[in-house]
């Protein structure tokens, strides 16, 4: 298998999709162009700004410095995926309490990233300090908050899924 | 901002990887983690004709510690190693490095070979590998080959690696009762690259250090080593170590300091560095 | 979590049952932002939609020569090669000017220049394509022939008898100046027993909105009619220009913006490239899309402050302030921004400065000059930065030279609470403000004692931390005093519709725009409260010229002060026609009844009598059971338009708390606070928000945020790798608090609240370094961003 155009089938949000792409686009650009999957959004397209977060077997992954082809086989989850499973209900009830974001437009990739944490905080039996949720979301970037409401709504759900509150 | 069109193959081993390098020349590149030359092509700042994606290839995720040596695959990915036992314990450096480079969502992907095969001047591992007195393990259409660190950068973005070669893995010396290591960096903000930063290790007898290796990343072309700096810190003389580092590193300023600044800041990291040799390992 | 506790109490004006004001109920929109469901402009996709890249100058200067097509023409999935010339025939061009900015002058900016680029990154030539990728490949074959030109872009030499006039006609580099003197500055410095004297930098910074311009125009040649999706803050101005430029009504013209992802005054504009994307759908009869690219936002999207001020100020030894003298500098791009022109940042400096104190002697002047560089105009808290930090800057070194407090010091200058109506030496007017209750606020939330007193404990072991005040004004809820004034048809006024349906819910159709603020939420929420509905009743609709009255849409904090009481008049407009049909029904006087959660009740008692589904059903189905000669009326739209004041000043207080590594220059910010007075607060947690998020945008720039250029007029580090942006690792928690002082012009009594925040944080942040530097003797540090390297050579270590 070598040439510009590959058919590729992979697990997007728990359903198998067969489509054909070419080599140079991104599975960021394949989810929104086409899945029309629009939630992975492109915020700088070289990796900087974590807007286009996806779950790629399971771990998140920038969307823009990965290809569509590379993903032949893989799992792949978006914030549209999680949304309808509801793993993530708590975390955007708090974000949405706490008005923890203003445009929206960082916010998918601000979710995926925090529920990762969240996770691994929840299999250790720790709750992340505000300086370790600062820390794992720094590679996200956030203009309209101040990141400030954003830590405090992680915060409240890792305590809450501690059981702590 | 969308990369030129490309063509894609998917190596099946490492002789296949050689294999394929062979057919393109100079104009195929290898995809590891992707996550610096993803950004690259994005930009369209490389213009491969084809990509070569060595994802594939099994074996080369493993970390294994066997004969008093650390092993670490090419496509180990930074994850990977930040959460191994065997790196924490056997190559804490490279544990200490981890948490430094990029952010979890790059950390997840990118590869400790695509790192050092980058070979980025200011990038933590190749600091690492040097002062680790670590090894390249590489294989070519000749077969395999091992260079040593000091050995595989030779430049900005430069290594020992021959157009159809590939870097399979590296070997670091396990690290023993008396290794001592220390690891710091000044970044503006988390996850950057450093202004400069200062990678070492040494060995302790006693209160005494011995086989001093100071790197310094983010201050030339490639990691660079600091000798009489490293002399004068085996001879417990802090402040003449600090003193020989105008003659062991000339900085070249950039956008984030000059060159002045970062040697300085060099002096600061290595008072810091000096303190954590000085200090066992818990 | 903190969730805000809803705040302050009911105010008596507004005092109605089942009451939104002043409560921090989740913005509706919320839900469907955290799915990834928002709809922004770069998501859209149009049948027959194309897509647009540019070819763009890569020198600062240069002579356009020929462009050659025909390779690019040729490349897969190419629509259309087109060049400046070309599309000239399609749009117009524009000087970026206002009548009572005295003087501004700018040249013809065209959608594509059409013989000479003026600045690297301007886009030259068009290329239109099936999908992006295509149109940037075809974009690598168009062959154009520069002439490189000597380029300008030194502010400080750009009106040297020796330097090249960018645009010969106009005479030099001068877009605009200012002069302005208020009481005797001469006696004021003469009177003083100390005079400090410094010069202050401000970086030129960008938005770096995270969504990047977006805009797909859309020209039906059988409608003869143009939609134009455009994540813009002003839908209204935006429809007019493109009307105007392209020749058409404004009638042909429709404008939709759903959800943008950021603004922050950088998506006010006209943008060339834009024009050139609505000319481009006229030329091919389809829709035609441009998303700038990260690379092409740091090159383009405006750039804003690159501020050089030298500054004065006399002191007596008991801390009275008696003079103040400000001289600053900013060069621009090549073009004054259209319509709002370039001038504006610069002429607020003189506004604004030493606007907070009472000392009326006062001498400052602008000058604006043309660089060879990226547009410069309006960006968040337009000014307000640089005067603030220029005057509490000035503010604390006259106090560290009288050995007084900074708290004192100003304590002893601000305009008294009780001193209002006033004015500030610049003439602006003021209707009421706090200074002196937020100073005291802030000082009480940070415990300020006890902070210096950690303070002088940790100098002991070798750390230094400092503290840093500002007291600032606001500019909030402009008038056509902003733009109207000087010729520019951006409107002050805002309107809104609320309309009752069939089903007794109630719909806001507002000329107000959402770029995340939470507009949509206030709308709803003082549209519930003075209809009388729950909120759940309230659907709000924006951002669409065919379906909302006419208006000015949301930039200087004007959204919910303006267009949030057009909001309260119509409801309660609509109130009084729900009223009277009810009245009709029941047979009962419409005074005697009010609306309260979404029932008809008599007013005195509350008791129930009729609920909205049921007014609603009679009106719209059974009218012929109401009274013969009755029509009910189930619309109702007011405008609104602040006259007495041209702007609703507010006011705040800021502290910053940090920590300097004396040996790395590497700061850290420990915590941050800010005391405000919005006047009456409707979402309590919005404006928390609004706060913070400006707080740290105040911070990129004082700490991180420069756009580097070369004496070449190349930009350096146009990318979010070298582009330092505040991220979340870097910053402190920080806390907000309020004073309420409503403004009487309007009966909800909100003014706006966005630019605050940037507003008092960059001089916060370097009051508070020079504060902790201050016992190791470093020179006092004036020149933003402080980077390790300028903070190390200010202590001395390299």
């Amino acid at each position: 298998m070598s040439g510009q155009i590959h058919d590729i089938t992979l697990t997007v949000n728990g359903q198998e999709i067969s489509e054909t792409v070419a080599a140079r686009v991104t599975i960021a650009d394949f989810l929104r162009d086409n899945l029309g999957l629009t939630g992975t959004r492109l915020g700088c397209e070289h990796g900087v700004c974590g807007t286009c977060t996806v779950r790629i077997d399971g771990v998140i992954t920038r969307g823009c410095l990965v290809l569509a082809v590379q993903c032949a086989g893989t799992r792949v989850e978006t914030i549209e995926g999680v949304s309808d499973t509801g793993e993530i209900a708590d975390l955007q009830d708090a974000f949405r309490r706490r008005n923890a974001l203003q445009c929206g437009f960082c916010t998918p990739g601000m979710l995926l990233t925090a529920q990762e944490l969240l996770t691994r905080a929840k299999d250790s039996g720790n709750v992340p300090s505000r300086e370790a949720i600062r820390e794992h979301l720094s590679g996200n970037y956030c203009r309209c908050t101040g990141y400030h409401a954003i830590v405090d709504a992680v915060e409240a759900v890792a305590q809450a899924r501690a059981g702590e509150k | 901002m969308k990369p030129a069109a490309f063509a894609y193959a998917k190596a099946r081993s490492l002789d296949h990887a050689v294999e394929l390098l062979g057919q393109h020349d100079d104009d195929a590149k290898l995809l590891a983690g992707g996550q610096s030359l993803m950004a690259s092509l994005n930009m369209r700042l490389s213009n491969p004709s084809i990509l070569i994606d060595i994802n594939g290839i099994a074996g080369l995720n493993v970390i294994a510690a066997r004969n008093d040596q650390v092993e670490i695959g090419a496509l180990v990915r930074h994850a990977q190693a930040e959460r191994s036992p065997d790196i924490a314990r056997h190559a804490p450096l490279i544990a200490l490095a981890m948490p430094h480079i990029a952010h979890p969502a790059i950390r997840n992907r990118g590869t400790i070979g695509g790192s050092l095969a980058y070979a980025d001047p200011a990038a933590e591992l190749p600091a690492c590998l040097v002062a680790l007195d670590g090894e390249a393990d590489i294989a070519g259409p000749q077969g395999k080959r091992s260079v040593k660190a000091a050995d595989f950068f030779k430049g900005m973005f430069e290594t020992a690696l021959g157009p159809q070669e590939i870097l399979a893995g590296i070997r670091v010396p396990a690290a023993t009762g008396q290794t001592r290591v220390g690891f710091s960096e000044l970044a503006r903000r988390h996850g950057d690259y450093a202004i400069v930063g200062l990678a070492a290790s040494a060995r302790a007898t006693g209160k005494r250090l011995s086989d001093v290796r100071l790197v310094y990343f983010g201050v030339g072309t490639a990691p660079t080593r600091a000798r009489n700096a490293e002399t004068a810190i085996a001879a417990d003389a802090i402040d003449d170590a600090v003193a020989a580092l105008a003659q062991d590193i000339d900085p070249p300023g950039d956008l984030q300091a000059s060159g002045e600044v970062k040697l300085h800041l060099a002096g600061v990291l290595l008072r810091r560095i000096a303190k954590q040799l000085a200090e066992p390992r818990p | 979590m903190k969730i805000v506790e809803d705040f302050p109490p009911i105010l008596t004006a507004l005092d109605r049952p089942n009451s939104y004001i002043g409560r921090s109920v989740p913005r509706p929109n919320l839900a469907r932002l955290t799915q990834g469901r928002g709809q922004y402009v770069s998501d859209t996709v149009l049948p027959r939609m194309v897509h647009v890249a540019y070819a763009r100058s890569p020198y600062a200067h240069a002579r356009i020569g020929k462009i050659e097509t025909a390779l690019a023409k040729k490349s897969p999935g190419v629509v259309a090669v087109v060049t400046g010339a070309e599309l000239s025939k399609v749009i117009t061009p524009w000087v970026g000017v206002l009548t009572h900015l005295k003087g501004i002058k700018s040249a013809p900016q065209h959608a594509l220049p059409l013989d000479r680029a003026c600045w690297q990154g301007e886009a030259v030539c068009a290329v239109v394509a099936k999908t992006r990728a295509q149109a940037e490949d075809a974009v690598g074959l168009v062959d154009i022939h520069y002439e490189e030109l000597p380029a300008v872009t030194d502010m400080e030499t750009a009106l040297d008898a020796q330097t090249p006039v960018i645009h010969p006609e106009l005479g030099d580099n001068l877009t605009f100046a200012r002069s302005h003197e208020a009481g005797d500055v001469n006696k004021g410095f003469a009177d003083a027993d100390e005079i400090v004297e410094t010069t202050f930098v401000f970086g030129r910074h960008t938005g770096v909105t995270n969504e990047p311009r977006a805009i797909i125009a859309d020209w039906n040649p059988g409608e003869q009619r143009l939609t134009v999706y455009h994540g813009t803050q002003a839908p209204h101005m935006s429809q007019n220009l493109f009307a105007k430029h392209l020749g058409l009504a404004e009638q042909q013209v429709r404008v939709i913006t759903k959800d943008v992802g950021g603004s922050f005054g950088i998506k006010v504009h006209i943008y060339a490239d834009e024009m050139a994307v609505v000319a481009l759908s006229k030329m091919l009869n389809r829709p035609v899309k441009f998303v700038a690219d990260r690379i092409e936002s740091f090159v383009t999207d405006i750039h804003a402050r690159d501020h050089r001020v030298k500054a004065r100020i006399g002191v007596k030894k008991d801390g009275t302030i008696t003079a103040w003298e400000i001289d600053d500098l900013t060069g621009i791009g090549p073009y004054s921004v259209y319509p709002r022109t370039s001038g504006i940042e610069a002429n607020q400096v003189v506004n604004l400065s030493a606007a907070s104190y009472t000392c009326r002697n006062y001498r400052a002047k602008c000058r604006v000059v043309f660089l060879n560089k990226n547009v410069m105009c309006q960006y968040r808290a337009v000014g307000h930065p640089i005067a603030v930090a220029v005057t509490e800057g000035l503010v604390d070194l006259a106090a560290a030279k009288i050995g007084m407090d900074p708290v004192e010091i100003r304590r002893r200058n601000l305009i008294p609470d009780d001193a209002h109506p006033s004015s500030a030496p610049s003439g602006i007017k003021f209707e009421r403000l706090s200074h002196h209750a937020t100073l005291d606020q802030l000082t009480k939330m940070m415990k300020y004692d006890s902070l210096r007193a950690e303070q002088e404990r940790l100098r002991k072991q070798g750390i230094y931390r400092g503290i840093g005040f500002t007291s600032f004004v606001e500019i909030t809820n402009p008038s056509a005093a902003f733009y109207g004034v000087g010729g520019a048809r951006i409107s002050s006024q805002d309107g809104a519709t609320v309309k009752l349906d069939a089903q007794g819910n109630i719909s806001v159709h507002t000329s107000v725009t959402e770029q995340g603020q939470g507009a949509e939420s206030v709308m709803a929420q003082v549209a519930a409260s003075a209809f009388g509905v729950p909120i759940e009743r309230v659907r709000v609709i924006m951002g669409d010229t065919d379906n909302t009255p006419y208006g000015g849409g949301t930039w200087a904090s004007r959204g919910t002060g303006i267009g949030g009481e057009a909001t309260w008049q119509a409801g309660k407009a609509l109130r009084g026609n729900v009223l009277a049909i009810a009245a009709s029904i029941l047979q009962a006087k419409p005074e005697a009844l009010d609306i309260r959660n979404g029932i008809v009740v008599d007013k005195a008692t509350g008791n129930e009598r009729i609920g909205l589904d049921e007014v609603a059903r009679i009106a719209y189905f059974r009218p012929d059971t109401l009274p013969p000669g009755f029509q009910a009326e189930m619309i109702a739209t007011r405008h609104y338009v602040p006259r007495e004041f041209g702007f609703a000043f507010t006011n705040g207080a800021q502290a910053s708390y940090l920590e300097v590594d004396t040996d790395t220059g590497f700061v850290k910010l420990l915590k941050h606070w800010c005391v405000e007075d919005c006047g009456t607060i409707i979402n309590p947690q919005l404006v928390d928000e609004q706060v913070r998020g400006g707080v740290v945008q105040g911070i990129g720039g004082a700490l991180f945020e420069q756009c580097l250029y070369d004496e070449r007029g190349q930009m350096l580090n146009g990318n979010m790798a070298d582009y330092l942006v505040p991220m979340a690792a870097e910053l402190p928690d920080i806390e907000v608090a309020h004073q309420v002082s409503p403004t009487a012009e309007s009966e909800l009594g909100a003014k706006g609240a966005g630019e605050a925040g940037t507003a008092g944080a960059p001089g916060a942040v370097m009051n508070a370094i020079n504060d902790a530097l201050r016992p190791l003797g470093a020179k006092p540090l004036t020149d933003m961003p402080f980077t390790p390297d300028k903070i190390l050579r200010a202590l001395g270590r390299v």
